[in-house]
């Protein structure tokens, strides 16, 4: 006798809860002969303020852990996904990925995440610098956090992209929610999940799938937000974001990769893409006695 | 000796300086062209503004108003320009600015003199800060034109373009040099906007310009105000921008900016705390604070209007800031004595009298310089500060750009962070304590740019500067500032 197979909603994931949308909608996911094969929830403007207010709830703790912390912790994520890689790989083939093509994508989100996480601690000493100013004092530029981060991930690559984008937020301890496509709101769930279990603080990552446009306006003009990271947005959306974030002066970043470009570590992990990350630091105190 | 063989120390106005005008006058041209592509020209708007010098309310030049065919006039002199100079040698980039660092130097009594005239700010601080520190920015970023590989490691960078640059009248000819250094030695030309009321120190420096040989084009110079500006700003040429002014316009050219992908720098607004701490040394910190509010007339985005002091030295520290405020010198920006100058312009007075009036309509308590006589003509503030101050109070909340300072108290290091950080904006912080463990949590939980650590106001062209929140984005100044002006 046949099994009736369970399946699972897809739900967001808001300061280490997982609720349904305010918005009580949802999506369909079809595989690729056009069979729905799971349902999504759909963020609401309400669902991203909610997020917004979860991040902002959930910075302390994951900016103040010490850097070595955050390190084990994305290095934890990569582990889980490792011991997971063959369900996101059926979850990518589902969305019509070819078997050896979602692999290669979890494989290279594996090894992003791993060498995302060894930056934690690191990449202060690249980025900071003293400055030997023309006076008797330590003059020295540090990064640190920005506070909030909104990233908007691209439908492709799903995971890859995802996986890029917040482990480039979270090293330097921002805390992030991350606006997922339709297409690749099952991968981001699922990897959502996988973060759940590598102990990172509630809040910390907060992830609403479904559509993007809709919620550019209310996350661009949110006060508590202090970056925006866009990928996969056409150019009339990159200008809504910067007409919503020139409000309160917000920086807005553009990920400009497409296809494999994703894929180069070197361009995707280099110091200067990070940087838009953080915030810089000057600190002034004379040396006397 | 017992105590009461030594007199009492003078103070405030019982304290007689003698005159100690400094003689030296530069020579003013009656009227000032545009420099576009290595020449003063007559604006094809046909369009000429007074500039006026504030210490007297006295024209001292007409000054060209660019419009639009100037600008694209300018823009194009950058945009022909641009590729021979992005191909210079580093190593040659780098003698030129070097070259305008010396000429800079060699005419620096002419400049601060021109500057003070100008824009009202004190001589001896247009003499000891803004012209030094102008020499320095040129010295300091003619070194990196050569070595610009090493400041972006795995990255063989190039310059961007074109860049509009617009700045403010508070420190007019060091504001130029912060935008002209950076962007000059990644390779970048510029049209550069100075504004309004102080334009005559960079049309001087553009003379120095053609002293060094500077190739034609590679530095253009359109004078006007914001219609100008804006110009500059939404130029097609351009391919980088860098504004410094209010947040208001720093928005607006955000808003403008948003179809177009280039790049920004906004040096905006600020509300800046200065944290005292009760184990502080306190005349130390009382200096600070002096010279954090009251430098330039208070006309310092990053000047430290908000003074936040531990509540069991509140008292004894208002005593003492009372007693320093009646020291200073207001008046003749040209006497060497002088500590506070003229106010930058009728406008900017006007502004400062409507907060200070709001203030007082708060119910906050004005402490002013009663007896001070101010010069008759021209445009004046005497120093002054709040006590008294709720958070909600606008004295507290709105960037002055004045001599005019809001003093609140805390209980404990949490509630002096939480009402640091409490204001839209993030350009700097002041911390203030004896204790180096403090020093380094405060600082670290400031939601500012800049923190100044038992000092204040301190600038170097090696030192990032720049704001989080909406005091704006992007560095200028050391490794930091180079990033904008290439890619």
């Amino acid at each position: 006798m046949s099994r009736l197979e369970v399946v699972k909603t897809g739900k967001l994931w808001i300061g280490g809860k997982w609720p349904r949308s305010e918005s009580g909608q949802t999506f369909a996911v079809e595989d690729n002969k056009g069979n729905v094969i799971a349902r999504y929830a759909l963020a609401s403007r309400k669902d991203a303020r909610d997020a917004v207010e979860a991040a902002r709830v959930g910075l302390p703790a994951w900016r103040d852990a010490t850097a070595m912390m955050r390190g084990q912790i994305l290095y934890r994520a990569a582990e889980m996904l490792e011991s997971r890689a063959s369900e996101f790989c059926d979850v990518l083939i589902d969305g019509g990925m070819q078997r050896a093509a979602a692999r290669r994508e979890v494989d290279a989100s594996i090894d992003r995440m791993v060498m995302l996480a060894g930056w934690c601690d690191k990449i202060h000493q690249v980025l900071g610098c003293q400055n030997s100013v023309a006076g008797p004092y330590h003059n020295f530029t540090v990064p640190q956090s920005c506070g909030v981060a909104v990233v908007f991930s691209p439908p492709t690559p799903p995971l890859l992209g995802l996986v890029t984008l917040l482990g480039s937020t979270l090293l330097m301890g921002n805390s992030v929610v991350a606006v997922v496509p339709r297409e690749a709101s099952m991968v981001a769930v699922l990897l959502g999940e996988v973060l759940a279990v590598s102990d990172v603080p509630n809040g910390a990552v907060n992830l609403l799938t479904g559509d993007l446009l809709p919620l550019i306006e209310p996350l661009g003009g949110h006060r508590e937000v202090a970056v925006f990271v866009a990928a996969g947005l056409a150019k009339s959306q990159r200008t809504k974001l910067r007409v919503a974030a020139a409000d309160g002066i917000r920086r807005v970043h553009c990920v400009p990769w497409t296809g494999a470009a994703w894929e180069d570590n070197d361009e995707t992990c280099s110091p200067w893409f990070l940087e838009q990350f953080v915030e810089f630091k000057t600190l002034w105190h004379p040396a006397a006695c | 000796m017992t105590r009461t063989d030594t007199p009492e120390p003078l103070s405030g106005a019982d304290w007689q300086y003698s005159p100690a005008p400094e003689r030296f006058r530069p020579e003013i041209d009656a009227e000032y062209g545009l420099f576009i592509d290595g020449e003063f020209k007559e604006p094809r708007s046909g369009k000429m503004f007074d500039t006026i010098n504030p210490a007297t309310g006295d024209r001292l030049a007409r000054i060209a108003e660019a419009g639009e065919d100037d600008v694209d006039a300018a823009m194009a002199a950058a945009r022909a320009a641009a590729p021979r100079w992005a191909k210079t040698k580093g190593t040659e980039r780098g003698k030129y600015l070097f070259r305008l660092a010396r000429r800079l130097q060699e005419c620096a009594r002419e400049l601060a003199v021109l500057e003070t005239m100008d824009g009202g700010k004190p001589i001896k601080e247009s003499r000891d800060v803004d012209l030094p520190l102008v020499a320095q920015h040129f010295f300091y970023h003619a070194g990196w034109a050569d070595k610009l590989r090493w400041a972006f490691g795995g990255r063989e960078p190039r310059p961007r373009g074109v860049c509009g640059q617009i700045i403010p009248w508070n420190f007019p000819l060091m504001m130029a040099a912060w935008k002209l250094a950076p962007a000059l030695a990644c390779g970048n030309t510029v049209v550069l906007k100075p504004a309004e009321t102080t334009s005559l120190t960079a049309l001087h420096m553009a003379r120095l310009i053609q002293e060094i040989d500077l190739p034609p084009g590679v530095v253009n110079i359109v004078t006007g105000a914001g219609d100008t500006g804006r110009l500059v700003a939404t130029h097609p040429a351009v391919r980088k921008v860098a504004f410094t002014g209010s947040t208001a316009v720093g928005r607006r050219i955000m808003e403008e900016l948003a179809p177009r992908e280039i790049p920004l720098t906004l040096e905006l607004g600020g509300k800046s705390a200065n944290i005292v701490f009760a184990d502080a040394a306190i005349e130390q910190a009382v200096e600070g604070v002096v010279s954090g509010i009251w430098f330039n007339q208070g006309h310092v985005c990053c000047a430290g209007s908000r003074l936040l002091v531990e509540e069991s030295i509140l008292e004894p520290f208002v005593a003492a800031l009372r007693e320093r405020m009646a020291q200073l010198r207001v008046g003749d920006p040209l006497d060497k004595n002088t500590d506070v100058g003229a106010i930058n312009s009728k406008a900017q007075l006007d502004r400062i009298r409507t907060l200070v009036g709001e203030g007082q309509a708060e119910g906050a308590i004005l402490h002013d310089m009663q007896s001070t006589p101010l010069p008759e003509k021209g445009w004046w503030f005497p120093p002054c500060f709040f006590t008294g101050v709720q958070p909600s109070h606008s004295v507290a909340r709105e960037e002055i750009f004045g001599p005019v300072l809001s003093v609140m108290s805390f209980r404990t290091p949490d509630e002096a962070v939480r009402r640091a950080n409490a204001t839209p904006y993030g350009l700097a912080a002041g911390v203030w304590t004896d204790k180096g463990s403090k020093v380094f949590e405060i600082a670290r939980r400031m939601d500012a740019g800049v923190v100044w650590c038992n000092t204040y106001n301190q600038f170097d062209a090696c030192s990032p500067f720049g704001g989080v929140k909406e005091s704006g984005f992007g560095r200028e100044g050391g490794l930091h500032g180079l990033r904008g002006y290439v890619r």
